[in-house]
């Protein structure tokens, strides 16, 4: 163990530089997110992971986002465990109609101020799912959604370009 | 000698291929079944039509599969769950499915069903509707017991699940799931669907698994249409599937120690897992690869820098993973926690025909790699680890030999992908009719079945996708037995079943 350990001190870091933030997702969130909240946070986000019916493609990548070469940590934004602790709800997946109370709850039992980033082909619309008579669409159509992170699944830099979208834009650039 | 030599039937199907499948009356039925009970035959997969149900069966010894189908003509079936229990989540999806019934059965809760679709039985012809009543988790008596309730969102980067701890003090008395959260009516899309859109399904009922099933897919279409994919095709798909393969066991490794808390290992092997979905973007142009398999071949190429950055990932895996394996080796507090927990009895495994690293974990020796030896597995030479112990660090060390023979076996196809074609053409309306195909590929975490029939045009008539997880889920129930909840995360993820996969 302590091989590998020293090696990778010496070894200099995986990490790579942060993309610049994902312009039009800063426009769509121009035009939704509320100016008062932003101030209250700072330049730290809580991220609480929803899968609301996903095919679990787009859980890989979010998870590929805490791996050396993103570390989304470094950013101030961190997955936790309960909605109760989060600021944002990550929403994956076509909103099956059994995950749909699921979802509302989670969505309800996440303090304000709060924010939805929808990720993933399936929940801007349904996707390939959308006219199942399992599945209710966007995740739009149960709880106000903030930001869309396209792609089937979106890779982890297209995740981190909207997060940090999203954190800019919350941090007000004060 | 064949399957349905000994289960009598009424007529064989010619238009099914490649194993046969024949309709049986009743008895022939219970024939059946009783040889799924003695242990002569391991159930394979169990679905339904609007008026029909079918079984699959394999014999282990000869690798011999065959399907049952038992028309219901009343709208009924004789129940297989209540003399062989591997069945009866899958006989509670088909009644939920199509509204058939199951005669005698023991337990016709509701399993996909959550009373939200706003109908009943969405696959079948009638429009009956259903007495849905509060559901009913199994009781478990005694003294000082208490229930702990986790999910449908639980902790973590996770699927959507509900798990129901029955608990006394620490140790799990009972544990039961509740599934059918992500069910996105992937069956009911499929029909009427194109070949293209339904291949599109396919990739996506499980995404860690997007190259497995788009394979079977795919061979089964061409094992309907009785055509074959080109060779250089087939040695593409068998690339893709074992870095796929390798992907997910890499993650998984890394998981399972980091939910012994050892933070070292998924840190390194998380580096390694993202330099195999590099790798395979470099190659394939997508991270998972999905919607690269089409029916009749592959839709491109490998990139002409594709073979580079494989053989670098080679060298690079080589170089790291045996001291990380050594490292898994030598840490004793690690150890201590995989050793001796989540034990599957072999017993179990060989009768729920569990497969993948659950199944080679407790001493079942079945990879569909080697023993159905598709292409162009059948060309290529590897081994198929098996230990006997059953706990979660058996499961962790199957994955270790895994990484090992996936990269051998990637190396082994660099070495032959020779020039060729890199698809059939497909007809562009089947000979006479109907026909009727079936594969089995081996995913990540066990064998993934297709069966599909077609109709004259090619359109998808009836398509059922059947994951590995539907024989192993119910083994995490029987594995938890008299652990301490705080090790359930260890042995689920030990496990890595698929929500979606099941829940379809």
């Amino acid at each position: 163990m302590r091989k590998t350990l020293l090696e990778s001190l010496t070894h200099g870091s995986l990490t790579e530089p942060a993309p610049a933030s994902d312009g039009s997702a800063l426009a769509e969130l121009a035009a939704k997110v509320d100016r008062a909240a932003q101030a209250r946070l700072g330049r730290s986000l809580a991220i609480r992971e929803v899968d609301a019916g996903s095919c679990n493609g787009c859980e890989l990548e979010i998870h590929a986002l805490s791996n050396a070469f993103y570390d989304i940590e470094r950013f101030g934004l961190r997955f936790v465990a309960s909605p109760r602790h989060a600021d944002v709800l990550l929403v994956t997946g076509p909103v099956t109609k059994n995950m749909q109370e699921a979802l509302e709850r989670t969505y309800n039992a996440t303090p304000d101020p709060k924010w939805v980033v929808a990720v993933g082909a399936c929940a801007v619309d349904g996707g390939i799912f959308r006219d199942s008579y399992a599945c209710v669409g966007g995740v739009s159509e149960t709880v106000p959604v903030d930001l869309h992170i396209r792609g089937c699944p979106p890779s982890p830099t297209d995740l981190l370009k909207g997060l940090l979208a999203l954190l800019e834009h919350v941090g007000g650039k004060r | 000698m064949g399957i349905l030599d000994s289960i009598p039937h009424v007529k064989a199907v010619s238009s099914h291929r490649p194993w046969p499948r024949a309709v049986v009356t009743e008895a022939g039925w219970q024939v059946a079944i009783d040889r799924l009970v003695e242990g002569g035959l391991t159930l394979l997969g169990f679905w339904g039509e609007p008026s029909a149900v079918h079984m699959a069966m394999l014999d282990a010894g000869s690798a011999a599969i065959a399907v049952v189908t038992y028309e219901c003509t009343a709208g009924t079936f004789p129940s297989v769950a209540n003399r062989h229990p591997p069945a009866l989540r899958l006989e509670r999806t088909i009644h939920d499915l199509f509204g058939l019934v199951p005669t005698a059965a023991h337990d016709l809760r509701p399993w996909l069903d959550h009373d939200a679709w706003g109908q009943s039985y969405p696959l079948s012809a009638r429009n009956a509707s259903r007495d849905v009543r509060p559901y009913q988790f199994l009781p478990a008596e005694g003294e000082a017991l208490h229930q702990v309730a986790v999910g449908p969102v639980h902790a973590g980067i996770i699927e959507p699940g509900h798990f129901r701890f029955t608990a006394n003090g620490e140790h799990v008395v009972r544990l039961e799931q509740r599934l059918g959260y992500t069910h996105k009516g992937i069956e009911s899309l499929m029909q009427g669907a194109s070949l293209e859109a339904a291949a599109k399904l396919a990739g996506r009922a499980s995404g860690d698994s997007a190259v497995a099933y788009v394979f079977a897919f795919a061979c089964a279409v061409e094992a309907a249409l009785q055509i074959e994919a080109p060779r250089r095709a087939s040695l593409l798909r068998a690339l893709m599937a074992e870095l796929e393969r390798l992907a997910n066991h890499l993650g998984d490794i890394g998981a399972i120690c980091n939910d012994a808390s050892f933070a070292l290992m998924h840190a390194q092997t998380g580096v390694l897992r993202e330099r195999c979905l590099r790798a395979a973007d470099v190659a394939f142009g997508h991270r998972l690869m999905m919607d690269v398999i089409v029916p009749g071949g592959v839709r491109r190429d490998i990139a002409p820098d594709g073979v580079s950055a494989l053989r670098a990932l080679l060298a690079e895996l080589r170089k790291v993973f045996p001291r990380l394996i050594e490292l898994y080796d030598n840490t004793a507090s690690l150890q201590d926690r995989t050793v001796t927990t989540g034990i599957v009895k072999a017993e179990y495994a060989r009768q729920f025909g569990a497969g993948g690293f659950v199944g080679r974990g407790s001493g079942r020796d079945f990879d569909a790699r080697r023993a159905l030896a598709y292409m162009p597995y059948d060309a290529l030479s590897f081994e198929v680890p098996v230990l006997q112990a059953g706990d979660v660090n058996a499961r962790v060390w199957i994955r270790i030999r895994e990484v090992e023979q996936s990269v051998s076996l990637i190396e082994q196809i660099l070495d032959r992908l020779g020039p060729g074609e890199l698809e059939t053409a497909l007809p562009a309306r089947s000979g006479g009719g109907a026909c009727e195909g079936m594969a089995l590929t081996e995913a990540f975490r066990g064998d993934v079945l297709v069966w599909l029939r077609l109709d004259g045009e090619l359109r998808v008539d009836r398509c059922h996708l059947r994951d590995a997880s539907w024989f192993q889920w119910p083994l995490l129930e029987t594995a938890i037995d008299g652990n301490i909840i705080a090790d359930f995360p260890l042995c689920n993820k030990s496990f890595n079943c698929s929500y979606s996969g099941v829940d379809l």
